[in-house]
């Protein structure tokens, strides 16, 4: 393991403060020299896998500000400080009874312990698992710009059908943001130049040319609170997440579903898929063709025809068009016919 | 009892808790690379990116920046010890630092040396090698591949049975399959990291490092060193799981034995789990191709099983499951052929139920096809094909409980209320799926020795070089001598994993539980004889009593009349501190040789199908239920029972979890496990424990495992089967017999995966 020097800074103005003394206005924050750390289940392990190699460590977890650490839910909405542990969120009353899907997402993400230990903020910006770019000896344009892709031609199982690029491939594996993004929820941000409120779709970027630049973010900026805007028609809502084996494993294909619904017929549906793209993925299309319908298997499928219509296939993840639209069904029906 | 401590039945030994299970549980278990060493240097390995080609340099300038650094063994610095060699004891041929040819990916090109982990990891991560690269073969149907018959490639591979005339039973057959079935490659994954630490005192070499053989290792490592074995110590005391990848010693042992005399200190690297993947054994992809004809009455005519296994270049590892598939059922007619497949990577090796794991997956999953062809019950199927004796060699089986384990398993799973009509059962949205299959384990026993104390105190000090891989064996050795000398457990200290004790084989193939109590048993009953003999003398307190009279239990000697004699006392008169045995077991079987191949850590394996009066083996009977959502296809599993018989149970307790863990690992074949290879380069691809899936907690629901007496005097002294590889044969098919029950479709590849079902 390389050397590095770790800090913990006391607040969020002087972590911002040695961040920017330590980048640049250029530099991506996961290539940067100084980068922040929070619960450390994704970056440690990559710092150990050569994936990550900053020379300073900003740790977030001296931060006195108490809003890192707090879920507040109030008649706007619910905001999630950054330090939040998945865990906690993902147990919190308030949230289970208005968000299921928020709390669906994170109860089925990873384990007991590494919920225990990450940060919300951390679970946002968590990195792809692509085998390719975890293991430095292959070839990787998000590792080594222009260096190439091993995975495009190589074992593609787990990578994304939706929202990739000539130039990579790598699924965004999270679960939460699937459900932020369908929600409409904002991040809100502290760096050099101020405080800003990031639309959370906006926060990530898909790979085109450049899949080495993965977030809006600048380096000396921390993620401080997620805001959820009030719904309270998301009390019918639900995450949907298909793997390989029962816990502990990333989406092969997921869906986080919410529905307003007047008898069976949809007033407003918003629709997240996971497991199958670049990034986090709203299907706007398929809540669209939803939109006024009566919710039924048929209708479900033509949604499902949607959100997968610009789906691009390799060798060994074909199947995750298929399988992205059976989830979507599923969670559509199954949404359906929750009793709130 | 609980479930997890099955009341015994008849010829059961009582469920003990294992011995050293408040250690492991508590963490104050030493696993190797916990034992305290003092002054330690740290080492790191380098390894190949590429599969195949030259090394033609290694960069290390900026390596020997890195603060720390102690030395870098490398090209030319094993020039004066020799290769390893492929067998028993040596999991390759291939000497990664004698020859700058690179066989495999990931193989080792160089070892840094550090003051601490940290900078051995980076020293390590720096090593550049620069290469001559050539096209490497990655596995069946790569360019560049290699063909050979297995047959007498391997000591434990002789030969391909076959009986009767296949060729015209089949054609006469009135139904028939020809089907053909593919198994993955799959590593072993312990989660105890590999390591070896080393350091000498004088020309005294001591290793600690997790080995399921010290005795072979030993020898081999002394070989290579050039020095005497007497000079060479192993020393294993806790095996944090092994599953046969602990078995044959790696090229790792000499490069970090000779780093630690280069560098006068002792030296200990662990390997990274991504580096296991390319630096240890594993369990080589098979494909196989099955034919079974039969009458239209169910009767089985003709069977021919032909397998493939991927092997490396140099070295023959051979599977070769034909001889346990070949005498499982009343075939009629047989033909098998086994043929090895040369490609660009390491050698495989060892991995629990080594040939039976794939080959009887392939045979179970044709027999279900074969019982579906037939229109008839899978149990019924295989009742009818019940044999007398084997078909190879018309021997009988010593002892064999099939049917009933079928019987036993049936009744508790309910098998009568499955409809056995394909698709007819369903839970709302899932389809329902029952299937079964059967498991087989040949039951070899191996020479063996062992030393037991019994003191004045009523201590009994009990000293073998077997290994506590997990099984419990250094329990139901502590209670074969518990019940021969009638002391209790609590007062029996047991002591393996070490060379310098008394030698027993390697712990592979079942063998260790039969092997090691029967010579325990010897050892015991040795010491028996001389008290008895000096109870019974005269003047001596049982004077008269004949031996056969006689009883040890709760530290004394108690004669039928009821008349006894305290064991400590009994001491005291022969003028004695203690009473010690050294006791070397040889199977009936064995040859004059058998001892002195045991102290040279190459033991002679004895029965299963190679003895005159008969066939041994173990059986079960596998049930399997699976739930497969009717949209997503994701396969679940939420019940599955065993019905097992392995002759004498030494221990219900750690029978059934060794059966119970077999049991899931066989889910994970059928469901998760498998090593990904990058075909373009001939690599792994999936090395972790993130992508390299096994079942979770979650996975296994209700989860039943019945224990079915069985007697057997042929087997062993002992009278026990091995049952430690047992559970997770067959597993796969009973998985594979009810998705296809569920859905009509017929998985014949593994890991059976979403993707299967979704078309
Ligand atoms: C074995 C395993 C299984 C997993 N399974 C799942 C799963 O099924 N589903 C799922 O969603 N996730 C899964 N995860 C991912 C896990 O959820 C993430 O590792 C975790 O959420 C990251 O949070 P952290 O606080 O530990 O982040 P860290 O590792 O501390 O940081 C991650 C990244 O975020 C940056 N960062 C952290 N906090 C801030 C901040 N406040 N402002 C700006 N940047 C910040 C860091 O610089 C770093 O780049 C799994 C992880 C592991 C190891
Ligand atoms: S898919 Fe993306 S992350 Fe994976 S190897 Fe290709 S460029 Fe790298």
């Amino acid at each position: 393991m390389r050397p590095f020097v770790y800090e913990q800074p006391a607040d969020i103005s002087a972590a911002v403060a040695i961040a920017s003394r330590f980048t640049t206005s250029d530099d991506q924050p996961t290539r940067a020299n100084a980068q922040f750390i929070a619960g450390g289940t994704n970056l440690a392990d990559y710092m150990k896998l050569g994936v990550a190699e900053p020379n300073r460590l900003l740790d977030l977890n001296r931060l006195k500000e108490s809003g890192l650490r707090q879920i507040r839910v109030t008649d706007d909405g619910i905001r999630f400080g950054a330090l939040v542990r998945m865990g906690e969120a993902a147990d919190h009353r308030e949230v289970k009874e208005r968000y299921p899907v928020i709390a669906d997402s994170l109860r089925l993400a990873a384990s007991g312990q590494i919920r225990n230990m990450a940060s919300l903020a951390g679970n946002i910006l968590q990195r792809t698992r692509c085998e390719y770019f975890r293991e430095t000896s292959w070839q990787c344009n998000k590792r080594v710009p222009g260096s190439g892709c091993a995975a495009m031609e190589g074992f593609n199982r787990q990578h994304a059908v939706l929202g990739d690029s000539d130039a990579c491939i790598a699924t965004y594996h999270g679960d939460f943001a699937q459900a932020l993004i369908a929600l409409d929820a904002v991040v809100h941000a502290e760096g050099s130049r101020g405080a800003r409120k990031i639309p959370f779709a906006k926060l990530h970027r898909q790979p085109g040319d450049t899949p080495h630049i993965e977030t809006d973010l600048a380096a000396d900026e921390i993620i401080t609170a997620i805001e959820v805007p009030a719904m309270p028609w998301a009390r019918r809502s639900l995450y949907l997440k298909i793997r390989d084996r029962e816990s502990y494993a990333f989406a092969l294909a997921s869906a986080a579903v919410a529905l307003d619904l007047d008898g069976e017929t949809v007033r407003e549906a918003r629709i997240a898929l996971g497991g199958v793209a670049t990034v986090p993925w709203r299907a706007g299309a398929a809540e669209q063709s939803l939109q006024g319908k009566k919710l039924d298997e048929t209708s479900a499928e033509a949604a499902a025809d949607a959100a997968f219509a610009q789906a691009q296939p390799r060798q060994h993840n074909a199947f995750k068009i298929e399988l992205g639209k059976r989830t979507l069904v599923r969670a559509l029906l199954e949404t359906r016919d929750m009793k709130v | 009892m609980d479930a997890a401590a099955p009341r015994p039945k008849e010829n059961m030994g009582e469920p003990l808790p294992r011995v050293d299970a408040r250690l492991k549980v508590t963490g104050q278990a030493h696993y190797p690379a916990d034992l305290p060493t003092a002054n330690i240097a740290y080492g790191a390995l380098a390894t190949s990116s590429i599969a195949k080609g030259k090394v033609t340099k290694l960069r290390l300038d900026d390596v020997r920046a890195v603060p720390g650094l102690l030395d870098i063994v490398t090209y030319g610095d094993m020039d004066k010890v020799d290769k390893p060699k492929f067998g028993n004891s040596g999991a390759t041929s291939i000497g990664p630092l004698h020859d700058r040819r690179i066989f495999h990916d990931g193989q080792i090109v160089a070892l840094a040396v550090a003051e601490t982990f940290e900078a051995a990891e980076e020293a390590a991560r720096l090593i550049r090698a620069e290469y001559e690269e050539e096209k490497p073969t990655a596995t069946f149907d790569s360019p560049g591949t290699a063909t050979i018959p297995a047959a007498g490639k391997s000591p434990l591979f002789k030969e391909d049975v076959k009986a009767g005339d296949f060729d015209a039973a089949y054609a006469d057959a009135a139904v028939k399959i020809d089907q053909r079935y593919s198994t993955p490659t799959q590593h072993h994954n312990p989660i105890e990291l590999f390591s070896t630490t080393a350091f000498w005192e004088g020309d005294q070499l001591t290793v600690h490092e997790p080995s399921q053989n010290v005795t072979g290792w030993k020898v081999e490592l002394a070989r290579q060193l050039k020095i005497d074995p007497a000079k060479v110590r192993i020393v294993s005391p806790f095996i944090g799981g092994a599953f046969g990848s602990k078995g044959p010693m790696t090229p790792r042992t000499a490069i970090v034995a000779v780093a630690a005399k280069r560098l006068g200190r002792p030296v200990r690297c662990v390997t990274s789990r991504m580096q296991a993947f390319g630096t240890q054994t594993y369990r080589a992809e098979t494909r196989h191709r099955i034919r079974i004809g039969a009458g239209k009455d169910g009767r089985i005519s003709a069977f021919a099983h032909e397998g493939w296994e991927v092997t490396s270049r140099p070295d023959a590892y051979v599977v070769g499951g034909t001889s346990a598939t070949g005498r499982m059922y009343d075939y009629g007619s047989v033909l098998t052929h086994v043929s090895l497949v040369q490609t660009d990577r390491n050698t495989p090796g060892y991995m629990r139920s080594p040939p039976e794991t794939p080959y009887v997956y392939a045979l179970e999953n044709a027999m279900d096809e074969m019982a579906v062809a037939l229109g008839m019950d899978p149990v019924e199927f295989r009742r009818i094909n019940e044999p007398k004796v084997e078909p190879i060699g018309k021997k009988p089986f010593s002892s064999r409980s099939l049917i009933q384990c079928y019987d036993q398993a049936a009744e508790a799973f309910g098998w009568a209320d499955r409809d056995p009509k394909v698709g007819a059962m369903r839970d709302g949205d899932w389809l329902v799926g029952m299937g079964c299959a059967t498991a087989i384990y040949p039951t070899a026993v191996a020479p063996c020795a062992a030393r037991v104390r019994l003191t004045v105190d009523g201590d009994v000090r009990l000293q073998c070089g077997s290994h506590e891989i997990g099984t419990g064996v250094r329990t139901v050795a502590g209670q074969m001598a518990s019940e021969r000398l009638g002391v209790s457990i609590d007062k029996i200290s047991v002591e393996m994993g070490d060379s310098s004790l008394p030698p027993a084989p390697v712990s592979g193939g079942s063998i260790s539980t039969a092997s090691v109590c029967s010579a325990v048993l010897m050892a015991c009953d040795a010491i028996r004889t001389k008290l008895y003999a000096a109870a019974t003398a005269e003047g001596g307190p049982l004077v008269g009593s004949h031996n056969e009279e006689l009883e040890l239990a709760g530290g004394k000697i108690v004669a039928k009349s009821g008349a006894s004699a305290k064991v400590g006392d009994v001491l005291k008169a022969m003028q004695v501190g203690a009473i010690e045995e050294y006791a070397e077991f040889a199977p009936k079987n064995a040859t004059p040789e058998a001892l002195k191949k045991l102290y040279a850590g190459t033991p002679e394996f004895h029965g299963a199908d190679q003895d005159e009066d008969s066939v041994k083996y173990a059986f079960g009977a596998e049930f399997v239920e699976v739930r497969i959502n009717r949209f997503t296809r994701e396969i679940r599993v939420p019940r599955i029972v065993g019905a097992f018989a392995a002759g004498r149970i030494m221990n219900t307790r750690t029978a059934r979890s060794q059966l119970m863990g077999g049991m899931i690992w066989g889910i994970g074949q059928a469901l998760h496990e498998a090593t990904e290879v990058d075909r373009r380069y001939a690599r792994y691809v999936n090395r972790d424990l993130q992508d390299y899936l096994v079942p979770v907690n979650a996975d296994i629901k209700d989860l039943q495992v019945i224990l079915v007496p069985e007697v057997d005097h042929a087997v062993n002294p002992a009278g026990a089967k091995g049952l430690g590889e047992l559970g997770n044969v067959g597993t796969a098919a009973a998985v594979a017999s009810a998705v296809y029950h569920a859905t009509g479709k017929r998985i014949r590849d593994l890991p059976i995966r979403i993707e299967q079902l979704l078309v």
